[in-house]
């Protein structure tokens, strides 16, 4: 079997929105790591996994519609003052540590854009992985940045940002059950933080399973679907804090 | 054509405990949900029993229970319908079966995810052993009923059983929730991603049908009630105001203010109007293949049977308001409550339509999962009919909370739903363990459990005209309710014929799995691809290859075909004779 016999450098290829879309002939079971590595139809798996992500995203997002709605309602509702005996509005606008939460949208911000760069150094590491296996062949300069570990770090740092945000609301007097309206900010913040913290676990599992011979092709579909569900993360924090600022 | 690429991710699983306890086999899976529920039924009649016990008799003192207290009857209620509905009906038709059959249905040899098609078990699991736990705390099971009504259900000192009982239900719900959600996102994604080559979604079984529409309400339902609950945990727990109002206890002014107790109710109900067809959909899925098979005719107009199964998984989400017009709602949001709800009459009667269609002129074959088919369709006119009375607000204001309401129920979400799971154990228990269950014995159990049920809940509808209340433990006193009694013995004793029959079907059941005669390929000389495949079916399904669908679900008597039936594998086209 002949060799190049000189390195040939191949232009690295954009990677966009997408990819492993297409159909292939050959029939696949099992898209979540049930004992299935090695099972070739990575392109299959990935649809099927970014389907599951799309199917998951109705129920959070119900849980929050339902939230809100609650929230509306409860901010619209007169309660019954004892003393005078007569219906009153008691909805107290919630202090929000404004510069505190726009510092923490920034993170996450800017972790959307880290978690689409690893998305997307991922997704050329997959294209490129048949080049690469060519004996003789080398490809480009690429470093390999680690955006999934700084993703986390971010992200990390958006939760603990978050920890700050409640703890400067105590200071200002607003506990859990101070008012119905701190009940939700509390409530709406914690919901997020504990689906943003399920995503930094598995960028962490991601970060992880680059460690543990894993093929590429699978660590992708981990990476490429935590990647989009980070993005809905970003989107639901905007719409939690537009809601938490403009229906006070 | 098969292709033979290598169709399964994971391979056979070696062990008892990969195999049977944590195994990632959705058939494994879907029988660990099966006889769960099975368990749950069982705890739910006894409690049911002890109900109907104490209404007539309510001074017995019975052995290891002792006299039924006023708060223990509630909590009888309580539980009852908190097992019923989640780890019964929700659980054998949908989860159960489904996870059995939905896969090999559509051609693929597993669910999309049978990791979390794993966890999705084990944490229904959890949540049931969660749920029993409420009996062995202090205080005791919650007596709040299955819809957990604030502010009883939301402060801690509202009445025995309030205290970690309640706490104990609803986290057992949140678990479930997430089990639910869990399952849900796996049968979407299979149904959307797995099918064989040549099943369109036009060629599915309407048992798919059924499941598939049942685990999108299913996933824009639970995640409302987990709101619900969580909000409720926050209430009882840590002190803020959701859904109680400033409210004195025994004389205590309790530290809630400003909450509405109508917001549980509405988020609830957003809940659990879909959960009713989470319950149903499932039978009326397997009703339509059962009829379909036994009158060895297709099913009358599938099409509409698909879209009557939308219409009403559709409208589910719009009636929630109907459960409340006791609640003092706007006339006009009743008005409009009540016209949706009826406007659901028109797809479900398409479907009764179309099953008695499906009979006509068929040439029936009475089989036990016939009779069980025939008598969901019973059972559904027979409960459904008195949905439309309720509907209107101004009968159900008188009806709300009389017998009247518990009689409609139970006949078409309770027991229409467990005829569904009877029809569905008779007709694939020779796929699944390759035995035969006894026709005799099964149609004993068919004729007692038919004759039982009615003889228990269609009085219910009578004693609520006649103003018995429902959830009162004890009616023997009031006057006006006297004359009332011996009906009320009458259902009592019929309660007790009626479960004893049911250990007819265990018997049947666990005697045929090993006993049972051998059952060949194909018994019912059915058309679906379960019954292409081995009996009971290899651990990828279909033994290394994949179907290929050339028909519909239902080509029976087919003009010109040489038997009475044409598989759905079968190679396209009439063959000429």
């Amino acid at each position: 079997m002949a060799t190049l016999s000189s390195p040939v450098t191949i232009q690295t290829p954009k990677a966009g929105k997408g990819g492993g879309g297409l159909r292939p002939p050959a029939f696949g079971g099992g898209g979540d790591g049930g004992r299935n590595d090695g099972f070739p139809d990575y392109g299959r798996r990935l649809r099927r996994a970014r389907l599951g992500l799309a199917v998951a995203v109705a129920p959070i997002v119900m849980l929050f519609v339902s939230f809100t709605s609650a929230y509306v309602v409860r901010q619209g509702l007169p309660t019954l003052d004892e003393r005078t005996n007569t219906y009153v509005r008691d909805w107290i606008p919630v202090n929000l540590p404004l510069a505190l939460l726009l510092v923490n949208t920034g993170l996450l911000l800017v972790s959307t854009i880290t978690v689409e760069l690893a998305r997307r150094q991922i997704t050329r590491q997959v294209a490129l992985a048949p080049v690469r296996s060519i004996p003789g062949v080398s490809l480009g300069q690429e470093r390999a940045f680690p955006w999934i570990a700084i993703t986390a770090v971010l992200g990390g740092g958006f939760l603990a940002g978050q920890w700050m945000a409640w703890r400067e609301l105590a200071d200002r007097g607003f506990y859990l059950a101070t008012s119905a309206s701190s009940s939700f900010v509390y409530l709406l913040t914690a919901a997020h933080a504990i689906h943003l913290a399920g995503g930094v676990l598995v960028l962490l599992y991601a970060a992880t399973v680059s460690l543990l011979h894993k093929p590429v092709e699978a660590r992708r579909i981990v990476v490429d679907v935590t990647a989009w569900y980070w993005h809905f993360m970003f989107l639901l924090w905007v719409y939690i804090f537009v809601l938490l600022w403009f229906v006070r | 054509m098969a292709t033979t690429a290598p169709v399964h991710a994971h391979a056979a699983p070696q062990g008892f405990i990969r195999r049977y306890v944590f195994s990632l086999d959705h058939k494994v899976i879907g029988l660990q949900y099966y006889f769960l529920a099975l368990i749950a039924v069982f705890v739910g009649m006894f409690l049911s029993l002890l109900m109907r016990t104490h209404l007539i008799w309510p001074a017995a003192v019975l052995p290891l229970i002792g006299e039924i207290k006023p708060e223990t009857y509630l909590q009888l209620v309580t539980m009852h319908g908190t097992i019923m509905v989640f780890f019964v009906l929700t659980t054998a038709p949908q989860s159960g079966f489904g996870n059995y059959f939905l896969p090999i249905q559509i051609g693929a040899p597993d669910m999309a995810f049978p990791v979390l098609n794993m966890l999705s078990f084990w944490t229904t699991f959890v949540a049931f052993v969660v749920m029993l736990a409420a009996f062995f705390v202090t205080g005791g099971a919650p007596l709040h009923g299955w819809t957990g009504y604030t502010p009883l259900s939301a402060l801690t000192n509202s009445g025995p059983g309030e205290q970690l009982g309640a706490d104990l239900w609803v986290t057992s719900i949140a678990i479930f929730c997430v089990a639910s959600l869990m399952g849900a996102l796996n049968f979407i994604t299979t149904t959307l991603d797995m099918r064989a080559k040549g099943m369109t979604m036009f060629r599915m079984p309407l048992t798919v049908w059924a499941w598939f529409i049942t685990a999108i309400l299913g996933l824009l339902a639970f995640g409302v009630l987990l709101s619900a609950g969580i909000l409720l945990l926050l209430d009882r727990n840590l002190g803020t105001s959701f859904y109680v109002p400033l409210v004195v206890v025994n004389g205590q002014v309790m530290g809630h203010k400003g909450g509405s107790p109508l917001l549980w109710q509405h988020l609830f109900w957003f809940f659990g109007h879909p959960e009713v067809y989470i319950a149903i959909l499932p039978s009326m899925g397997v009703a339509s293949q059962l009829l379909s098979t036994f009158a060895r005719k297709p099913i009358f107009g599938y099409k509409a049977m698909v879209y009557a199964i939308m219409a009403i998984g559709f409208l589910g989400f719009m009636v929630w308001g109907h459960h409340m017009f006791m609640s003092g709602m706007s006339p006009y949001s009743a008005f409009a409550f009540s016209i949706m709800t009826m406007a659901i009459g028109v797809p479900s009667a398409i479907k009764t339509f179309n099953w008695l269609g499906t009979l006509l002129h068929g040439r029936i074959r009475f089989h036990t999962p016939m009779l069980f088919a025939i008598g969901f369709v019973s059972l559904f006119v027979s409960g459904g009919l008195s949905g439309p009375f309720l509907a209107q607000p101004v009968l159900d204001i008188p009806l709300h909370d009389t017998a009247y309401v518990p009689g409609h129920f139970h006949l078409i979400m309770g027991v229409a739903s467990i005829f569904g799971i009877f029809g569905a154990t008779y007709y694939w228990l020779p796929k699944m363990f390759g035995r035969m269950m006894n026709e005799t014995l099964g149609k004993i159990h068919f004729f007692i459990t038919l004759i039982g049920t009615y003889a228990i809940f269609m009085p219910m509808h009578y004693l609520g005209m006649a103003g018995q209340p429902r959830r009162y433990s004890q009616l023997t006193e009031v006057a006006y309710l006297h004359h009332l009694i011996p009906l009320n013995t009458f259902m009592t004793y019929a309660a007790f014929i009626t479960v004893a029959a049911q250990l007819i079907f265990v018997i049947n059941l666990f005697w045929s799995m090993f006993k049972g005669p051998k059952a060949s390929g194909n018994p019912w000389e059915a058309t679906t691809l379960e019954w292409t495949t081995a009996t009971p079916p290899p651990h990828d399904n279909f033994g290394g290859h994949t179907p290929v669908v050339n028909h519909g679900p239902y080509e029976y008597s087919v003009p010109g075909a040489p038997r009475d039936y044409i598989m759905q594998t079968d190679p396209a086209g009439v063959p000429a004779h």
